[in-house]
């Protein structure tokens, strides 16, 4: 019975989202105000029953109702109960199921936020969240019902959940990587009701910034997590494989990184605005292709675990009226828009320009990369894969030029620059950057290897120069606490993602050259020494879990030859699913990681043991963190709230 | 003229709808390798059984056999290896394996647990084989044969569908060089 209410308020949400797409948009093309204003009581309604569906399936999932075919196949009763929480999205249909919740979410905080917005735009921005909704609500109910029953033999006992999803990192990835996803939706939402109402102004840009800041603060946190998932519980050290459910999730990120970036010049300076309205609606319609190449099985990945052409056949449908309708509408409306303002070719408009063309393009490579086999094999060219040595080829160049203009970028101003000030501030941090490269890349390790001294130079790069430009900031205040606490918080929250940026290259290219494994047979008392750490393997006994039984070893560490951790890998048994997984036993550290992974028993109580040694990985997340933190700052600046007030009043006075 | 340019997003987007669309008519495990009626890429890398031995394309060939990509991560290598030992152990047909990205001592543990069907096992153990071959994911299953040459490439579970096409296959390759 209550799995059945679970399906009926799935279909009272979507009734209410139908009616949410078309009342308040007709209310805004007549004038009718009352129309519109059904639009915020219709969002609410809507997170209402889509929150009630999703604690019903909660509640099958806690009190192990294995006649929901989906609670079924991936809980047990021996399952934890946070895993059974976790479960709700483990699979196709609760993760569209989760999806969907969090549209409907962020419909809810744009009604409940908007009370400085005119109310025509509320509504529009509403509507057109209503229809996505609404889409994603068709398709749940159509071809993907979590709460579709396995009646009249419904199973005595579940499947379990996936022992690899069964996990911390599981529990929390794929609602912030849909927060972020699914957060673009309001932007997209916001170009669409400005292209509708035909007023592209730059009040539009400012209305979005702070969502899209969060939006992508969400995604930026949700990929890192994603990765840092992969890095522990899929043992083998690796935290990015550009397999083409990463590449699903980067695309989206990567438009969405030239999309703040380009809302910037459009609030601030009035141009590009049909190219920013183009990205907002990109950014989104990425990431439902994203959804549909990992949701069809259109290609082959890893990670697709739901492969069913029918289901593609209603995304592919959906995808179209989406993203056909809404660039067909950009084509009509966006070609008529002028700028407010002209700038010359050295300007910060230009270098922002210059980081728009560079992401867009990352982004089309990876498109490409990843559409590539498809597209060849429909025009009966042959099959091709395309691996991560063409990814690393594109990667690695670009975002170095992006780098080198981004610290360029510290010293651009609005509308002209002159190049003499670039070369009078710039030329000291790049003499900085390189010398302190060399530096500590010898201090380091005594030797240098390219990769790693490009890296570090660009490091040093984004630290240097936009240090310089703080510190020539704070020189134009009367002293430094008033002009610490002068600086508005979205230039600090740019500041921090931008040091992001440079902790995350340090990471990256340290863990690739400098990583150093050990394979072997240890016997109980056997010992390896490298990078000053010595393990000794002390045997492994049985360990009894509550869905698993484990073989956990200890291995006690020395650093240089003085006892330091203990550290206890697993070899799980996960009974249900009868699947084997290496439990990985991680010391983390601020400079290096030790991994150490268990292999198969050997005779006599000997484990083959794979130890791993990955100098600054965990910075590559360290630095995702700083970028998120930055754009939750910036969001959080009090500076849009008082503008949207200020636009609101001006808007009254013109009407009146 | 400006007008014009707005589309281009329209009609880029609708081009790529279409090959979506046909994308999803298309069976994802046929992959056909760029190296069809191409050598087998050269390699040098450490047996799986003897660690101190190097094996090279030399050792695949002579006989027209399978070449199976298949490591100790992967769920489905699970799922297609009694297929495997149906096909190496009681139908006698040589399986060459490609222990992928894997940890060879996990390897050896699987394949005393699970059987072994192979006659040959190379470890490529940073993928650089796996990079030159062009694979995909694991599992992928090659028909190599006896000249060394790639002739046939599946990518996915070996199911006994798949394996009664590879076995036609196999066999028409046989005809023809007797010829």
């Amino acid at each position: 019975m209550i799995p059945e209410l679970g399906t009926f308020a799935t279909i009272l949400a979507l009734c209410l989202s139908l009616i949410l797409s078309v009342v308040p948009m007709i209310g805004a093309y007549t004038g009718n105000k009352l129309w519109v204003d059904y639009a915020r009581p219709l969002a609410k309604g809507v997170f209402f029953f889509l929150s009630v569906a999703l604690v019903i399936l909660g509640y099958a999932f806690l009190t192990d109702d294995f006649s929901v075919t989906y609670v079924a196949q991936g809980s047990n009763y021996n399952t934890p109960w946070y895993f059974k929480i976790s479960a709700i999205w483990g699979g196709h249909e609760g993760s569209l199921l989760l999806w969907v919740w969090i549209q409907a979410f962020w419909t809810l905080a744009v009604a409940v936020k908007s009370k400085n917005l005119p109310i025509d735009i509320v509504g529009r921005v509403l509507a057109v969240m209503g229809m996505i909704t609404a889409a994603f609500l068709l398709f749940i109910l159509f071809t993907s019902s979590p709460f579709d029953r396995l009646l009249p033999n419904s199973p005595a006992q579940g499947a379990d959940l996936n022992p690899l999803l069964q996990d911390f990192g599981l529990i929390v990835h794929p609602p912030a990587l849909y927060m972020g996803y699914v957060g673009l939706s309001v932007a997209f939402s916001f170009a669409i009701a400005a292209l509708l109402s035909g007023r592209l102004d730059a009040a539009w840009a400012r209305w979005s910034r702070p969502w899209t800041n969060v939006a992508w603060a969400f995604l930026t946190l949700g990929i890192a997590l994603g990765s840092w998932w992969a890095y522990y519980e899929l043992g083998w050290g690796g935290w990015w494989f550009w397999d083409p459910v990463e590449n699903a999730s980067l695309m989206p990120w990567l438009v969405a990184t030239a999309l703040i970036h380009s809302l910037a010049v459009t609030e601030k300076r009035g141009v590009f605005k049909s190219w920013t309205v183009l990205l907002a609606i990109s950014a989104f319609c990425l990431s439902l292709l994203g959804t549909f190449l990992v949701r069809s099985g259109v290609l082959t990945s890893v990670h697709a675990f739901a492969t069913d052409p029918e289901r593609g056949v209603f995304i592919l449908g959906m995808l179209i009226f989406v993203i056909g309708g809404s660039l067909l509408l950009y084509a009509i409306r966006a070609g008529s828009v002028k700028s407010e303002s002209t700038f010359a070719l050295s300007s910060r408009e230009s270098m922002l320009l210059v980081n728009n063309i560079i992401f867009t393009v990352a982004c089309a490579m990876v498109l490409i990369g990843t559409l590539y086999p498809l597209v060849m094999d429909a025009l009966d060219l042959g099959k091709i894969s395309v691996g991560p040595p063409y990814f690393n080829a594109l990667f690695v160049p670009m975002m170095s030029l992006m780098v080198i203009f981004l610290g360029i970028a510290a010293f651009s101003r609005w509308k002209e620059t002159p190049t003499q000030l670039y070369i009078s501030k710039l030329w000291l941090p790049a003499v900085l950057a390189v010398v302190a490269a060399v530096v500590t890349h010898w201090i380091y390790s005594q030797s240098i290897e390219p990769w790693v001294l490009l890296a570090l130079v660009l490091s040093y790069w984004i630290v240097f120069t936009w240090g310089r430009e703080f510190i020539s900031r704070l020189r134009n205040r009367d002293d430094m606490i008033t002009g610490f606490t002068k600086q508005s918080r979205s230039y600090y929250g740019m500041m921090l993602a931008h040091l992001g940026v440079a902790v995350m290259i340090v990471g990256v290219a340290m863990v690739t050259v400098f990583v150093e494994h050990r394979d072997a047979r240890m016997a109980p008392g056997d010992q390896i020494e490298f990078r000053g750490y010595t393990f000794i393997f002390d045997g492994a006994r049985e360990v009894q879990g509550p869905n698993y039984t484990s073989d956990m070893a200890r291995v006690r560490v020395l650093r240089d030859g003085v006892p330091y951790r203990e550290m206890f890998p697993e070899k799980r048994m996960y009974t249900a699913r009868g699947m084997v997984m290496t439990q990985v036993a991680l010391q983390p550290g601020f400079t290096r990681d030790l991994y150490i992974a268990m292999g198969e028993e050997l005779e006599n109580g000997a484990w083959a043991m794979r130890l791993q040694f990955k100098p600054f990985v965990r910075w590559i997340w360290l630095g995702a963190l700083f970028m998120t933190a930055g754009a939750m700052l910036a969001a959080s600046d009090p500076r849009y709230r008082k503008q949207a007030k200020r636009d609101a009043a001006q808007r009254q006075l013109v009407t009146e | 003229m400006r007008k014009f340019w707005m589309f281009t997003p329209f009609v880029a987007f609708m081009v790529m709808g279409v090959f979506l669309f046909k994308g999803l008519f298309m069976d994802p495990s046929k992959l056909p390798s760029a190296l069809i009626d191409r050598p087998f890429p050269s390699f040098s890398l450490p047996s799986l059984y003897q660690p101190d031995q190097i094996m090279t394309e030399l050792d695949f060939k002579g006989e027209i056999a399978l070449l199976n990509v298949w490591a100790t991560w992967c769920p489905t290598c699970k799922d297609e290896h009694e297929q495997l030992n149906k096909i190496g152990l009681e139908e006698g047909i040589p399986i060459y394996g490609l222990n992928y990205k894997d940890d060879p001592q996990l390897a050896r543990a699987w394949l005393e647990r699970y059987k072994d069907p192979y006659s040959k096992v190379v470890v490529d153990r940073d993928g650089r084989l796996g990079l030159d071959l062009g694979v995909y994911g694991a599992p992928e299953t090659y028909i190599i044969d006896q000249h060394g040459i790639i002739r046939y490439r599946h990518v996915g579970e070996v199911t006994e569908k798949v394996w009664q096409q590879l076995k036609g296959l196999m066999e028409i390759i046989a005809t023809e060089e007797d010829v």
